[in-house]
């Protein structure tokens, strides 16, 4: 019995150990590969459903976390058939002015695309690229940086 | 209401001697800058006063402006004038070079001016010391508020004797003037003379505009503007205001330029998350398109016959900058340097294209020949772009921004001139912050 509670003990330690090394992680990188996946600058269009993707350096592509986040607005967007939206591309400050213009329109429009291979109509979304002109974080940190590499999907009102 | 700016020039007497002792020889950079005179302008007695100028300092005036013309290339160093033993109307006369040569001067520039009937007249000469000679002879006859141009048209014609090369002096610059916290930045186009003096505001800052750019004239600008949240590319007659959207584009439309006739704008036009650069035509409003490629391809520049283009695209994965023939074909990527590249703009000369360079954090401005090799980098920082050359194709003029504050938070944006030797880097002094500068040609050719 006791040689049971001894392992029981040691698996509450083990365990609790793990979580902390989890959280201590969790609360140092926010980035995934240099992907934002936190939610300081986020804001949410309903409850639970998040306004904004984030994207790697030079990148349009979704991640999966991205994915999700744009079915829920999916899935929002078909029960507020009246809402129009814009989709608002960004770039950090780490390229060149007319570059990240192009490339703030590219992440915009692979927001747009996933939101229709959902059944969103292209009618109700439009697209506008401010390149690196509106950061949302306006240090110069990789941090700042991954949170300024965003899509992010406005109500029109 | 068109304003004519009407400079006559006269020659007083023909240029006698084409071999001249003096020369500055401006392949190298700044190591031996010539040391030069220049003697205030001498004002005649007679002259008119005029309202809202001191005709008296004029003279001072001008020549102050030459200095600081001078000083700015680095291949002029401006004496002292406390040193100066000669009165500024006895040695426009003749003066006596074994004065000026005491005190190490090798050039000497001397002049008058006179005001009658609202007219100004001023007349200057450049003396070759070494030779004991006289080098340029010239007047020049404007209205009294144009004494600012004055003062660049001789500083070019001086530049031109001594180095053999056009001067860049009598020329503006167009910019992007700056203000407020980052995340809402207002921006205005703004225009002033090269060494940043009579800066006029074009526009409210009602709206984002970016990236303008002259036309070969000079009379019209191309630029970015995010007027009712619709980012296109626009026209803007300097003289009158007059604006309108280049082109119905569904879709933004960015990085324009004129072609070197002046008659058609290059420019990217971005749909469905693709951009492709695009001309139109000004007159006819016929609209072209040059690439048809999935990867973006934008900031297109001619060569100045207008045979070539220059842009930059990622169509190799990352940013890098290809040359093609003015009508898409022939497309030839140029740069295979580690990092990327962007802003390529090719040079009035002909022979180099300017590039921005970002790698391991760190932002270059450059220049290499058209077919990419001979990559120079002339300066690094931590954020800097947008080279524009000044008309000769010796300076570039380019925007950086210098960090400050914990994290970066704090910045400014400011002008800065660099020689294409990677000499004489300078600050362009300006009202407010400012990015995206575009050097406009000569005004007077």
């Amino acid at each position: 019995m006791k040689f049971i509670k001894n392992l029981r003990n040691l698996f509450l330690i083990l365990f609790a150990t793990l979580a902390l090394s989890a959280c201590s992680t969790a609360k140092k990188s926010q980035t995934s590969g240099d992907v934002y996946t936190g939610t300081d600058t986020v804001e949410y269009l309903a409850s639970g459903v998040k306004d904004r993707v984030f994207f790697a350096t030079n990148k349009s592509s979704l991640t999966s976390a991205s994915r999700e986040t744009l079915r829920k607005q999916a899935t929002y967007l078909r029960k507020n058939k009246k809402l129009n939206v814009t989709i608002e591309g960004h770039a950090d400050e780490r390229g060149t002015r007319e570059f990240n213009l192009a490339l703030g329109e590219r992440r915009a429009n692979a927001v747009k695309d996933y939101l229709m291979t959902y059944g969103i109509s292209g009618k109700r979304m439009s697209v506008i690229s401010y390149g690196k002109e509106r950061p949302v974080n306006t240090e110069s940190t990789p941090l700042a940086w991954s949170q300024n590499r965003r899509s992010v999907t406005v109500k029109v009102k | 209401m068109k304003k004519i700016i009407l400079i006559s020039i006269l020659y007083l007497f023909s240029i006698s001697n084409l071999f001249a002792l003096i020369k500055i020889d401006i392949t190298r950079g700044n190591l031996d800058p010539l040391p030069i005179a220049v003697s205030p302008l001498h004002v005649e007695k007679a002259s008119e006063s005029i309202k809202d100028l001191k005709i008296k300092d004029l003279g001072t005036q001008i020549s102050k402006i030459i200095e600081n013309n001078f000083r700015s290339t680095g291949l002029f160093n401006p004496l002292k004038k406390e040193a100066f033993v000669q009165k500024p109307d006895i040695a426009h006369l003749k003066p006596r070079f074994e004065d000026w040569k005491l005190i190490k001067a090798q050039a000497l520039v001397t002049g008058k001016l006179s005001v009658k009937n609202n007219k100004l007249k001023v007349e200057f000469r450049l003396w070759d010391l070494t030779a004991s000679k006289e080098m340029v002879a010239l007047a020049f006859t404007t209205t009294p508020s144009n004494w600012r141009r004055v003062a660049h048209i001789i500083s070019d014609k001086i530049y031109e004797r001594l180095t053999g090369e056009s001067g860049y002096f009598d020329t503006r610059i167009i910019y992007v003037a700056e203000s407020g916290p980052k995340d809402q930045r207002i921006k205005k186009l703004a225009i002033m003379d090269q060494d940043g003096a009579r800066t006029k505001y074009l526009t409210l800052g009602n709206e984002l505009v970016l990236t303008p750019r002259f036309n070969p004239s000079n009379q019209m600008v191309t630029y970015l503007s995010y007027f009712r949240n619709l980012p296109r590319v626009y026209l803007l007659d300097i003289e009158t205001g007059k604006q309108e959207v280049v082109g119905n584009f569904p879709g933004m439309t960015f990085a324009p330029r004129f072609s070197p006739d002046g008659k058609k704008i290059i420019m990217s036009f971005a749909k469905d998350g693709n951009s492709d650069i695009f001309t139109m035509d000004l007159e006819s409003r016929v609209v072209e398109r040059i690439t048809e490629h999935s990867s973006i391809d934008t900031s297109p520049s001619y060569s100045p016959d207008g045979k070539y283009i220059c842009f930059n695209s990622d169509r190799s994965g990352l940013q890098q900058i290809y040359v093609m023939k003015s009508d898409g074909s022939n497309v030839k990527r140029i740069t295979f340097g580690k990092g990327i590249y962007g802003t390529p703009v090719w040079s009035p000369r002909g022979d180099l294209i300017a590039f921005t360079k970002v790698r391991n954090g760190k932002f270059y401005i450059g220049v290499m020949r058209t077919d990419g090799s001979g990559e120079r980098l002339l300066t690094e920082n931590f954020y800097q772009e947008a080279p524009s050359w000044s008309p000769n194709g010796r300076v570039l003029v380019f925007y950086r921004e210098t960090k400050s504050g914990a994290k970066g938070k704090g910045f400014t944006a400011k002008l800065w001139s660099i020689d294409i030797t990677g000499y004489n880097e300078r600050k362009i002094s300006t009202e407010t912050d400012a990015s995206d500068p575009s050097w406009s040609s000569l005004l007077s050719k």
